[in-house]
């Protein structure tokens, strides 16, 4: 299958290594990958904050980059959620029914990476080899907005030398939120605080989640008090083989 | 001020609906009490598992928010005509309804009905919207004492402090707090009470009794209004609101406009809605339902206040006005990850929690509670647990939307966030622009030690007090792309 990456802007700039692997990943199971040069990002960060006009123009920019496009991943439930839950939204919001109508249709084949792997190409397990204690936290957008339920708990059980260590308050947010993390600091660390105590209870080598920027403020919480905690995507564990990552 | 069609524009809230801190001040107060945080972390846990246990329990659960929601749906949409259907009935029935524009006017109404009976005490049934009305400070300028008679309540009142939940209004306080509060407080109670809470429950009994015995008004809220019949319900779990709404021989009852129902058959769904959300029980122990005036029997006297009080205004969002849906259970504060840090009080008005960060601004007027709708991180727990299914989420963002422009509107000056985010948007409406901001944010590597940023300057400061940042990596995906595929593909 001929598959379209969406980057995110995020892991763009900051996580290209995310990028690799799941082109990585997506070639070792016979698919072709596209980067359609054009994308920037979802415009979440600005709809959330409450500046869905600029948002406007960043969903206008979405849709013309990927509307030729067959099927669409990212490695991120946030910005998916965006792309599912609010480009059609907004561009309602501004009057712009036409746009809502393609930002419909290019969001109906837009598909975050567990998503892709279970449901349209129907692969539960992806040959992956990780030999370490993982503990995974279920972001928000991904459990809640996309509901990807036990999608990734089944490609993780699937992983050869993986040990999978269980998350209490699992389904806690991090305190991440886009701005609210700069806009409410003190309760988005007290929320951080619990959710890395819990991390480190688990005694695992590293903190698996779908989300980037979860995972930022995850590893920046880990790293700032130098728990010796990694945290590490998705993408990156099922790309791993015996080989070594998948380039 | 009026509309382009003439017609009076719908007045604000007054009353207790805004705090006078924004959120993030008054939140960091409360995340520096760690007793607090202790006492909310435990007192949530314990009601989340209950409700949990309990919804679980009903196969047709979603079925039954499905129906909550399109009840409440209905009854908005013809809000004006269920309301006059509601006054012909109590009318019908003996009772009188009064109706009030905001706070200072339903407080006028109730003293002045209070004033004419001659009663110089009242007892009250726990009650939200006489909370946003500020009552008990309104009747005790008009010289009458206003006795919370809910235990929780009383704890608050006798406390001289601000309820902080919206079922439980002393989810802040612990038992060990309770007693001292009780035998600083209640005059004539055991000197060797302990904080057993049989003990702490046994001395309000004790304390309340008298007062029932003795009011001559009673004043009420209500969770339900069934245009239909005329009847109101309470649904309580001590009793003592049931003793308010029987024994005294005046009844008053303070009602916001969106408590509505239009069929006494909606009951069916909201009985089975409420308790389970609320104190996670299948039901409730008291139900008390009333219809206008019984010859005879309990209340001879029945006054029903209808307060808008900014509701009218929430009702002409179309995005907004989900919010007049709700019916208080406060399963939404109960899983919400930020409410269980900070409390309720944080949040400035009567109504917190996710609930109170879209109710409270569209009350008052956005601008007067700005703040609220960023209290949260859009983790969407409160949609989940909603029994009317109101998607808080979705409107904190369309709030945060009518807050930016609203500040657009009236600034002359963008503010330097306006600014930021135009700038972003911009840059990354292109990707020319967009590599080349990603070009220089690489510079941020220079400042790095071990892959890792521990200091950036503001805004970012708030990100690096507490956590580090990734320094940006040798070469963006895009940079590798291009190296790995040339200009193909």
């Amino acid at each position: 299958m001929r598959i379209a990456l969406f980057i995110t802007c995020l892991a763009d700039t900051l996580y290209p290594d995310v990028g690799k692997a799941t082109v990585g990943l997506l070639e070792r199971l016979g698919h072709e990958v596209i980067f359609p040069r054009a994308q920037t990002c979802c415009g979440q960060m600005h709809i959330n904050t409450g500046y869905q006009r600029d948002g406007l123009a960043l969903v206008r920019h979405y849709v013309d980059t990927f509307e030729g496009c067959e099927v669409i991943v990212a490695p991120s439930a946030s910005c998916i959620g965006s792309v599912r839950h609010q480009h059609a939204m907004v561009a309602r919001q501004f009057g712009d029914g036409k746009l809502a109508q393609r930002a419909e249709a290019v969001a109906a084949r837009t598909f975050e990476l567990s998503e892709l792997l279970l449901d349209v190409l129907g692969v539960e397990d992806v040959g992956a080899y990780y030999p370490h204690r993982v503990t995974y936290h279920p972001t928000c957008h991904s459990l809640r907005l996309l509901r990807t339920g036990d999608r990734p708990y089944r490609l993780l059980r699937n992983v050869e030398g993986l040990e999978l260590a269980e998350l209490p308050e699992a389904e806690e947010c991090c305190g991440f939120g886009g701005t609210f993390a700069l806009k409410n600091a003190d309760v988005s660390t007290a929320m951080l605080a619990d959710k890395m105590r819990h991390v480190v209870s688990t005694g695992a080598y590293a903190c698996a989640a779908a989300d980037n920027s979860c995972l930022m403020h995850i590893g920046g919480g880990l790293s700032r008090l130098s728990t010796g905690v990694k945290t590490v995507h998705l993408a990156e564990i099922l790309a791993s083989t015996r080989d070594g990552l998948t380039r | 001020m009026t509309t382009f069609l003439g017609l009076p524009a719908p007045p604000h809230g007054t009353g207790h609906l805004r705090g006078d801190e924004p959120f993030p001040v008054a939140a960091r107060r409360a995340l520096a009490d760690s007793q607090l945080r202790h006492n909310l972390a435990n007192a949530t846990r314990t009601i989340r598992a209950k409700r949990a246990r309990v919804v679980a329990e009903l196969p047709d659960w979603e079925a039954l928010r499905e129906a909550g929601q399109a009840i409440k749906a209905d009854a908005m949409a013809h809000l004006d005509s269920y309301l006059e259907q509601l006054e012909a009935n109590i009318t019908l029935r003996g009772g009188t309804v009064h109706w009030a524009r905001d706070a200072g006017e339903a407080c006028q109404i109730v003293t002045g009905l209070v004033r004419d009976t001659g009663a110089s005490e009242v007892v009250k049934v726990k009650s939200l919207v006489t909370d946003e009305i500020g009552l008990n400070d309104a009747l005790a300028a008009a010289g009458v004492t206003a006795v919370e008679t809910d235990l929780a309540e009383l704890i608050v009142q006798l406390g001289h402090d601000r309820p902080s939940h919206i079922l439980v209004p002393a989810i802040h306080r612990n038992r060990a707090e309770i007693r001292e509060i009780f035998l600083r407080e209640m005059a004539g109670v055991d000197p060797e009470l302990t904080d057993q809470p049989a003990a702490l429950a046994e001395a309000a009994r004790l304390y309340l009794r008298r007062r029932f015995l003795s009011a001559r008004v009673g004043i009420s809220g209500v969770n339900f209004a069934i245009a239909e019949t005329g009847t109101l319900c309470v649904v309580e779990s001590e009793g003592n609101g049931r003793m308010c709404l029987t024994l005294p021989p005046t009844l008053i009852t303070v009602m916001g406009i969106e408590k509505i129902l239009p069929r006494w058959q909606d009951l069916s769904v909201f009985l089975q809605l409420l308790p389970r959300s609320s104190t996670g029980e299948r039901m409730n122990p008291y139900t008390s339902m009333w219809t206008g005036v019984t010859p005879g029997d309990g209340p001879q006297e029945f006054h029903l206040v209808l307060l808008d009080n900014g509701r009218t205004a929430a009702l002409a969002d179309p995005v907004g006005r989900q919010a007049l849906h709700c019916i208080r259970c406060s399963a939404c504060l109960n899983v919400c990850p930020v409410y269980e840090r900070t409390g309720g009080h944080a949040y400035g008005s009567v109504y917190p929690g996710p609930i109170g960060a879209v109710l409270s601004p569209q009350l008052t007027g956005i601008e007067e509670n700005a703040s609220l709708p960023y209290a949260s991180s859009l983790c969407g727990a409160c949609y989940e647990a909603c029994p009317v299914k109101i998607d808080i989420p979705s409107i904190l963002v369309h709030l945060r939307g009518r807050h930016v422009e609203t500040a657009r509107e009236h600034r002359k000056v963008p503010s330097a966030e306006a600014i930021t985010m135009a700038a972003a948007s911009w840059t990354m409406a292109a990707p020319a622009r967009f590599t080349a901001a990603q070009r220089a944010g690489s510079l941020g590597r220079m400042l790095a030690s071990g892959g890792r940023l521990r200091r950036l300057p503001p805004p970012l400061a708030a990100w690096t007090r507490a956590r580090d940042a990734p320094a940006p990596p040798a070469q963006t995906f895009r940079q590798w792309w291009r190296r790995e595929h040339g200009d193909t593909r």
